[in-house]
């Protein structure tokens, strides 16, 4: 039996229409079913923080929500940080000014989660950082880049 | 992951019916259930939706004590200045949990609601023996790798642990789960293993938590909750304890306290022996330290956990002397 479900989800300040089955994650929503591929798959089980993203302005783990369940909020993807002419997001010129990644993979959910992290506040210190960024694993080792990345990006926020 | 329908519970009368279905489960947060979903060991039919009903998110505090809604945050209860003020071990025991973004995600009725992380439970293809999971087929921990599995509250069915935190800062302030029709403890509301480890809560068909209370009490306030682990943080506990302390007007000896241990047990521990032990008492760090040992009275090892056996009671000492100004 095929149950779809037809959603409009608001992603990045643009209505998307789409039919899904229930099961649908909005990891797999935006990846699948947008080609909005920024948001990365790591371990697809709440545990690697790779498919951080926005929902009306709080940071979650888009593999573990129903793209049903968030029909009506406001999602933001890392294709929706940038300024409208493409200006990179403060956080995200941090990460390029600190080498804050090797491969790259994990750089959108860890960029996703700073983003909150700073506007939470709590990103005063580097051990406040480090515990606030727990939840973003990466596996190349790049934590000393991106504790200073944030840091920077905090301190210029303020 | 296999699929499901879904749907949205308009009112929580609506969500009661609708989970009296067979295959139904409540939706709040997701991170326990969609996990489990993904790991094959749930199969729900249908997944009900309760994340949107309103006012069930609702903190109140006064002098009676704290009342918190089911589908309040993790996040949002940890950061409320009147839950940090009126009883920190709480606030704690939820800031100390899961990562950022889980804590923005993750209900109080469904953190109490957590499963195990025992690695055996959580892989039905590999381990098909889980008492927990199919009654009478076994427990592949006994016998394997136990870790982080529990020393407390065992038994020859099922060995595994308890993972959240903030259940077992509720057990330490006799915190009640409002079930709408019936108030039960915390403590109550998990059940000892004995035989039928595959039933953990008091929840029966139909039932949706409502919310928790917990009382004010000034031990409240006087409340630490410690955890240790493996790693600094997003880590469940190796050994945990929820302490809260009252002292008498001469400031030495113990009027009330609270003892409670999460990352040893089959569910969250109270440990009323340790209490027993200090309660009249001039609090003093030898004192302590023995007493803390009673926190350990039948517990069982399978080898590799034995550490948990000492570990538990140093970790009670150091929480009971912190919040005791002696350490």
């Amino acid at each position: 039996m095929t149950r779809t479900l037809h959603l409009s989800l608001d992603i990045n300040g643009r209505r998307h229409e789409l039919d899904v089955e229930p099961r649908v994650t909005l990891l797999d929503a935006l990846r699948e079913h947008l080609a909005l591929t920024g948001t990365k798959k790591g371990c697809d089980q709440g545990q690697c923080g790779a498919c951080t993203c926005h929902v009306d302005g709080q940071r979650v783990l888009s593999c573990l929500t129903l793209a049903a369940q968030v029909e009506g909020r406001q999602i933001t993807t890392i294709e929706g940080v940038a300024g409208p002419e493409g200006e990179l997001h403060p956080v995200q010129a941090a990460f390029l000014e600190h080498d804050a990644f090797q491969c790259g993979y994990c750089t959108p959910g860890q960029i996703m989660s700073a983003v909150a992290c700073i506007r939470e506040g709590h990103a005063g210190s580097d051990d406040e950082i480090r515990e606030y960024m727990s939840g973003n694993l990466c596996r190349c080792g790049a934590y000393n880049s991106i504790v200073a990345a944030v840091r920077e990006a905090a301190e210029a926020a303020r | 992951m296999r699929d499901f329908s879904y749907s949205r519970a308009a009112s929580l009368e609506d969500a009661r019916q609708a989970i009296l279905q067979p295959g139904a489960f409540v939706l709040a947060g997701g991170t326990t259930l969609l996990d489990l979903a993904k790991c094959g060991v749930t199969e729900p039919e249908t997944v009900v939706d309760i994340s949107h009903l309103a006012g069930l998110d609702a903190i109140t505090v006064d002098e009676e004590g704290v009342t918190i809604g089911a589908i309040a945050r993790m996040s949002a209860v940890a950061d409320h200045p009147g839950v940090q003020a009126a009883f920190p071990a709480i606030s704690e025991s939820l800031s100390l949990a899961a990562s950022a973004q889980l804590r923005n995600m993750a209900t109080i009725g469904g953190n109490l609601l957590q499963r195990t992380r025992c690695a055996y439970f959580r892989d039905p293809a590999a381990f098909p023996a889980c008492n927990k999971r199919v009654p009478g087929s076994g427990c592949s921990a006994i016998g394997g790798v136990t870790r982080n599995h529990a020393v407390l509250g065992v038994s020859d069915k099922c060995i595994a642990s308890y993972p959240g935190d903030l259940a077992v800062a509720l057990v330490a302030f006799d915190a009640v789960v409002d079930l709408g029709a019936r108030q039960v403890t915390v403590e109550d509301f998990f059940l000892p293993y004995g035989d039928a480890p595959e039933q953990e809560t008091v929840l029966r068909p139909g039932e949706v938590i409502l919310g928790v209370k917990i009382r004010a009490s000034a031990a409240g306030m006087k409340s630490t909750y410690l955890k240790v682990r493996d790693r600094q943080s997003y880590e469940f506990a190796a050994a945990s304890a929820a302490v809260g302390l009252e002292f008498e007007e001469d400031g030495v000896t113990v009027r009330d306290i609270r003892v409670a241990l999460g990352g040893v047990a089959s569910k969250p521990w109270r440990a009323r022996s340790v209490e027993q032990a200090l309660i009249g008492k001039p609090l003093e760090a030898e004192t302590v330290a023995w007493a803390a040992r009673l926190a350990m009275d039948g517990a069982v090892s399978y080898s590799d956990n034995l550490y948990k056996i000492e570990l538990a009671p140093r970790v009670i000492t150091r929480a009971i002397l912190t919040v005791g100004g002696l350490a």
